[in-house]
């Protein structure tokens, strides 16, 4: 447990409302105080001058990749490029081999996460055995192992009455249920989102309707059980709306955006370059227009990366054989600073809430806020800093980033867990 | 939208990026490669010492002859290598298939995949020249070319002329390179077929293109038709009743009524007879098939001529 005081940095920490110049103290890993003017006596000092100061950030879906693909990604090196995106909680997915449906899975995950890495690595539950879709996963044991919600993301729950049952038993363990949105049978073959794009460049389309049909199911069934509801990277203009509209009918449903459905459109894949294939897909102009008013107006409650590592071989093939995904944990703050705030279309606090405040509400978390009592996380971030992003310096084992070469103005600048400094820009 | 073309090393990959002016040289050159009549073709050494690989990883009979004679015709050497049989069926990457091939120095590779983009993924990543001979469901380039030079030798130009396009054309790259080419040279072009088969969207591929589900709508006036075959092979499901397609979307010579009296009635091939157009029509007067055959060799004549001398 280590000691640190950061001083002469802005502090933004939506949960307690505080925006201002403050020092802030970590004693023994534990947030000491807030303000100006505090003694620190021996305690090691962070000059964050000319920088912003904020709970550490939440990426509420990654893709770890262990147990099972190691050749990909580890909990080591997905955390490694956690901690150097600025990040210092993370919850990694279901889709390992084994699918993690019971405790014991889940508790390998946690303890080996203890042993490689010092950031907040928290499980999220399948809804099903193996994510098959047909019988419910141990989902009250792997909550006593320590998930912090289900979700059989990638292979969404088909059967409707299998995802009432799930909706009906997450409400015992107050976890919610994340849903990958897509109707299978709409987006079967698909390679990219269907449009005029798609039909240029002959390649097959994943319609938008794919992804509303199931919001609107999961929707249904949320207002029917009364569950807790998390719509996964969320991608279309109708998403949004159908969300914003539960929401204004009081269900108690939340939902999460990726940078690089707010950032980039399907007009990028005229190269076929396979780094741009992901599900769901690049959407249109319109949609990327939805989701920054989604941002703006609060229907979006968290940006989260969908970091999804695949090894090199795996993309360098034909557009049509590639796995879909894309690695985002170190460019999220880059690219969220550059396309919403940069542009003026939100400021810094609610940047911070996206990456705080909203997932830790999503999924009841201690984490996000620097309030007196709670775990020293930290995570500073710049806003004027140039910097260009080399996939091949990148600490995940990954490199498939569709951001590869992109300048970017700020970004982070330390990740500090539990008073530890762990990432430092530079070094 | 990245113009590939001019990154690269000069191939050709597709019709989009190509300008009007290389495709009015290579149907200009095309028309010298064509043999005069009753004669056969001339013999020519303008490619002496180079060598071409044929890469076929999908079937393809006329195609792959087409471009191998063409080749030989210029005094190239051809060497042609089917998927089947070759290390690809071993598991090998495209990637190490291809850098297999390019460490043994051709001068160009001529390639039909399955995979849309096939040639571009690797144009991005091979220093050698890469002709597209059909990739997936995106674009056949000299194909379109063959079907201009095809049209030029019955019609003054492009400009103007009613292009009708008729079948699967959601799968089909013989129809977005046509529309793709006949769209930079002014023509009208209506592209036609059931409604799961042609995507709306397909209205912005290109100026002056039409889309109608009725077939007498479109022949209405044409100067062209080109059938299309419909590609069962890359179909999930029936686009509507097989018993029905003909019925609603094959050509009968009474069909011919509603064109222009001097129409000639395309189709790119292999013809499945009584399923996209009777056997009247195909065997007509105004079929050109054969002459598109016949102009697939000029036409890739001046293709591989460009690009490798």
């Amino acid at each position: 447990m280590k000691s640190l005081f950061i001083f002469g940095g802005r502090v933004v920490d939506p949960a307690s409302g505080f925006d201002g110049r403050a020092d802030v103290l970590i004693r023994n890993g534990i947030v000491e105080a807030i303000g100006s003017n505090l003694e620190a006596p021996g305690v090691p000092r962070f000059d964050a001058t000319g920088t912003i100061v904020a709970p550490g950030f939440i990426d509420m879906h990654v893709h770890l990749r262990e147990p099972g693909i190691e050749h990909a990604e580890t909990i080591e090196t997905g955390a490694r490029a956690a901690a150097a995106g600025g990040f210092t909680t993370i919850c990694c997915m279901p889709n390992t081999i084994p699918v993690n449906d019971n405790a014991t899975v889940t508790s390998y995950i946690v303890q080996r996460a203890r042993q490689v890495t010092k950031v907040n690595v928290l499980p999220i539950g399948a809804i099903t055995k193996g994510s098959l879709g047909e019988e419910l996963a141990a989902i009250g044991s792997m909550h006593e192992a320590g998930i912090v919600a289900i979700s059989d993301d990638g292979r969404p729950v088909m059967n409707s009455r299998v995802m009432r049952r799930a909706m009906e038993l997450a409400l015992a363990f107050d976890i919610p249920v994340i849903d990958h949105c897509e109707d299978l049978n709409l987006s079967a073959g698909g390679d990219m989102h269907e449009g005029a794009q798609s039909v240029r460049l002959g390649l097959r389309g994943i319609p938008a309707a794919s992804e509303d049909v199931m919001v609107a199911r999961d929707l249904l069934l949320a207002e029917l059980t009364g569950a807790r509801f998390h719509v996964a990277h969320l991608s279309t203009q109708r998403s949004v709306a159908m969300v914003a509209f539960a929401k204004s009918k009081g269900l108690k449903v939340t939902c999460e955006v990726t940078p690089h459905h707010f950032a980039i459109t399907d007009e990028e894949l005229g190269t076929y370059d396979s780094n741009f294939r992901m599900k769901p897909p690049l959407r249109r102009d319109r949609d990327v227009e939805a989701m920054i008013e989604g941002i703006v107006s609060g229907v979006i409650d968290a940006i989260a990366t969908d970091h999804a590592p695949h090894a090199g071989s795996e993309k360098m093939q034909e557009f049509e054989r590639c796995p879909f995904g894309i690695t985002g944990l170190e460019t999220a703050i880059g690219l969220s600073l550059s396309e919403l705030v940069h542009t003026g279309r939100i400021g810094v606090v609610r940047l911070v809430e996206l990456f705080t405040t909203g997932p830790a509400g999503v999924l009841k978390l201690k984490q996000g806020t620097l309030k007196p009592g709670g775990q020293g996380d930290v995570t500073i971030f710049d806003l004027d800093h140039e910097w260009t992003y080399d996939a091949q310096q990148s600490c995940s084992k990954s490199k498939n980033s569709p951001f590869d070469g992109r300048r970017f103005l700020g970004g982070p600048v330390a990740t500090i867990v539990a008073g530890e400094t762990i990432w430092q820009r530079g070094s | 939208m990245i113009a590939l073309d001019q990154k690269m090393a000069p191939g050709l990959l597709d019709i989009e990026h190509l300008e009007r002016s290389a495709i009015e040289q290579i149907l200009d050159r095309a028309r010298f490669f064509q043999p005069p009549p009753n004669d056969s073709y001339r013999r020519l050494e303008s490619l002496k010492g180079k060598t071409v690989v044929n890469l076929f990883f999908e079937a393809s009979t006329r195609t792959r002859i087409s471009f191998e004679i063409a080749a030989r015709r210029l005094g190239a050497e051809t060497l042609t290598i089917a998927a089947q049989g070759s290390s690809v069926s071993k598991g090998e990457s495209l990637v190490d298939t291809l850098n297999t091939l390019a460490a043994m120095r051709p001068h160009a590779i001529v390639m039909r995949h399955a995979a849309s983009g096939a040639p571009h993924f690797l144009a991005r990543h091979l220093k050698i020249p890469i002709v597209n001979a059909g990739d997936g469901t995106h674009e056949h380039p000299t194909q379109a070319l063959l079907d201009a030079r095809t049209i030029l030798d019955h019609r003054p130009s492009l400009a103007g002329l009613r292009v009708a396009i008729i079948g699967d054309i959601a799968h089909s790259r013989v129809a977005r390179s046509n529309v793709h080419l006949l769209s930079k040279f002014g023509a009208e072009i209506v592209l036609c077929g059931p409604p799961s088969l042609l995507p709306r969207e397909l209205a912005d591929l290109a100026p002056g293109v039409q889309l109608s589900w009725d077939m007498t709508e479109a022949i209405q006036g044409a100067d062209v038709i080109m059938m299309l075959r419909v590609q069962l092979e890359r179909q999930h499901e029936a686009p509507m009743s097989s018993g029905e397609y003909f019925r609603f979307y094959g050509l009968r010579l009474e069909h011919l009524n509603f064109a222009k009296p001097n129409v000639i009635v395309m189709h790119p091939g292999p013809i499945n007879r009584g399923r996209e157009l009777s056997s009247e029509v195909a065997d007509s007067q105004k079929s050109v098939i054969l002459n598109q055959v016949e102009n697939g060799v000029a036409v890739r004549m001046a293709v591989l001529e460009r690009i490798l001398s």
